[in-house]
């Protein structure tokens, strides 16, 4: 079997003056060209994952890691993170600490020139990026002078502008309008299928989860908690009553039409799946 | 003393020196005890909406009472005390060494006396639930008790106005509920809440009026079910109603669902109490 890109071998880390583990003996995989999401409450162990992926842990933060991390066939032990950040592009939740220069050109422009790209592609790609998380137009205005959710697009510009092998989504679009949330998913789901980008989703967001994820791992405190594509984990109504995670409201309003007698004829996930359930369930009104 | 919470006229505010209108002629009046959602997209005026209210940033042009003062003429801490501001990042408020210091601070500011203050404190703590936390360090603690540290803070300063900014920021599901949660409860109790988010099942689920911001200007201000029923006008400003709304609108009229609904409980009911499929 080809081996995955991404590896979790038996992987536990602390972080430094902490005793409890934040992740436990974690074993995955993760295919070239797949969308997967990590779904998880707050302390369940998402960003400690997607910070070993370009290995800011444990290059930068230390602490105790065991087990092993390959990403692309590279332990991210011995990568150094300059190394993997040309295969592992990162967008965490909060954009105040990835941006840093003194315009929005600038900034989306910084990480291709690192890569030695030749200046017109770097134009190119950056006027793409910014396109695509619509702030094309803010080209020379201060990344300071944006609004908070308008920064949270320049730092996935920025990201995206590197073309990365690997794109690694930490709440990325939280502060993000509904509108320009599917905007900029849809993109990095066209990048998903055209390019084989490699995906990968933090998130508590089931109606994203269910709409652009092939699959999703359920972390809990650490531990991996259940895998499998959307639909079975949203449909798994154990599972979700072991932890508050948000489903899509469309799978809300399944189990409560389960619970109260009036089962869909299949579990939905979308919102046209629970469109077609609700028309075969519901009869016409009678004329009055 | 005013009917109104919050009364704006005119509201106009350039950032400088980009000479950028953030807002640009809003106009708004939040009676007392009022749960208003403030919703539009990104860089529609929001925040800085909220930061005109809270004397963070002085309009342009234009004006704002606060509970009947004018907001121009208050300094931000006087006008704290009418209205309490939650950021959309609490870690940028926390800097005490334990929850009681950081709920202490505010009050101790105002030269309340010690009994006050410790009413004040007690009374916060428990609001948002904190026993537990009162001598940890704040920046020690999870993200979801962070936020309510400050929401705390907050509320020792005795508002009559609770605004919060995106409350989702780095919440999850439980810690969003939770949240709102203490902003209902006090809204129950008679005080005004402004909630700016994007998460529009929260704004369905707990704001009776929504006011919708589209490049610096009032798009839509009305009931919430109201404003979700225009779902093309939303579209200009980058906001789609919750899923469970987008469905039952989506629904085949002749089933006679309604098409506003708000909630999943909403919808869910009326199916169930709907006839069957023959």
């Amino acid at each position: 079997m080809q081996e995955p890109l991404i590896a979790f071998r038996q992987v536990s880390y602390r972080y430094p003056r902490t005793r409890h583990y934040a992740l436990k003996r974690l074993e995955f995989g993760i295919r070239r060209g797949e969308f997967v999401a990590i779904l998880g409450e707050n302390g369940a162990g998402k960003s400690t994952l997607c910070q070993m992926l370009n290995g800011v842990i444990p290059h930068t933060r230390g602490g105790r890691l065991r087990g092993r991390v390959l990403v692309d066939g590279l332990d991210t032990r011995q990568g150094e993170v300059a190394q993997l950040a040309q295969k592992v592009g990162i967008v965490l939740d909060d954009p105040e600490t990835q941006l840093f220069t003194t315009s929005v050109l600038n900034e989306v422009a910084f990480g291709p020139e690192n890569l030695g790209i030749e200046p017109d592609e770097i134009l190119r790609r950056a006027r793409w990026a910014l396109d695509v998380v619509r702030l094309g137009g803010y080209e020379d205005h201060p990344p300071s002078a944006l609004s908070g959710g308008q920064k949270q697009r320049l730092a996935i510009a920025a990201a995206l502008a590197m073309m990365p092998d690997i794109l690694v989504l930490d709440e990325a679009t939280s502060q993000l309008d509904p509108v320009g949330t599917v905007e900029v998913l849809s993109i990095v789901q066209k990048l998903n299928h055209n390019q084989a980008m490699t995906i990968i989703m933090a998130t508590d967001k089931g109606e994203q989860v269910a709409r652009f994820c092939d699959r999703v791992l359920v972390l809990h405190r650490g531990e991996l908690l259940a895998e499998g594509t959307p639909r079975q984990v949203f449909a798994d109504q154990d599972l979700l009553a072991r932890i508050t995670i948000r489903s899509p409201q469309v799978s809300q309003l399944a189990a409560y039409l389960q619970r109260h007698g009036r089962p869909l004829p299949e579990f939905p996930i979308t919102l046209d799946e629970a469109r077609r359930g609700i028309e075969q369930i519901v009869g016409e009104q009678p004329e009055a | 003393m005013t009917e109104f919470a919050i009364q704006i006229e005119g509201l106009r505010y350039v950032y400088q020196p980009q000479g950028i209108a953030a807002l640009d002629g809003v106009d708004l009046a939040v009676q007392r005890g009022e749960f208003v959602g403030i919703i539009g997209e990104n860089g529609a005026g929001k925040t800085t909406l909220l930061k005109n209210m809270v004397g963070l940033l002085r309009p342009t042009s234009g004006k704002v009472w606060i509970d009947g003062l004018d907001a121009s003429q208050q300094a931000v801490s006087n006008l704290a005390t009418h209205v309490g501001f939650v950021l959309q990042n609490p870690d940028r408020q926390l800097f005490a060494q334990t929850v009681e210091e950081e709920i202490a601070f505010g009050p101790r500011n105002l030269k309340l006396d010690k009994q006050e203050i410790r009413g004040r404190v007690e009374d916060a703590i428990a609001a948002t639930g904190l026993e537990v936390f009162r001598s940890e360090f704040p920046p020690a603690l999870p993200k979801g008790e962070r936020a309510k540290v400050v929401i705390a803070s907050v509320l020792a300063m005795r508002p009559e106005t609770l605004i919060l900014d995106e409350p989702t920021t780095g919440q999850d599901y439980k810690g969003c509920h939770q949240i709102m949660q203490i902003a209902y409860q006090l809204h129950r109790a008679g005080h005004t809440v402004l909630v700016v988010t994007h998460d529009m099942a929260l704004i369905a689920e707990y704001a009776q009026r929504t006011v919708v911001l589209h490049q610096g200007r009032v798009l839509l201000d009305d009931t919430t079910a109201a404003v979700f029923a225009q779902p093309e006008i939303l579209q200009r400003t980058h906001v789609t109603p919750p899923q469970i709304t987008r469905l039952a609108q989506a629904l085949p009229r002749k089933l006679a669902l309604p098409p506003t609904t708000l909630t999943v409980a909403e919808l869910g009911r009326s199916i169930v109490e709907s006839p069957k499929q023959k």
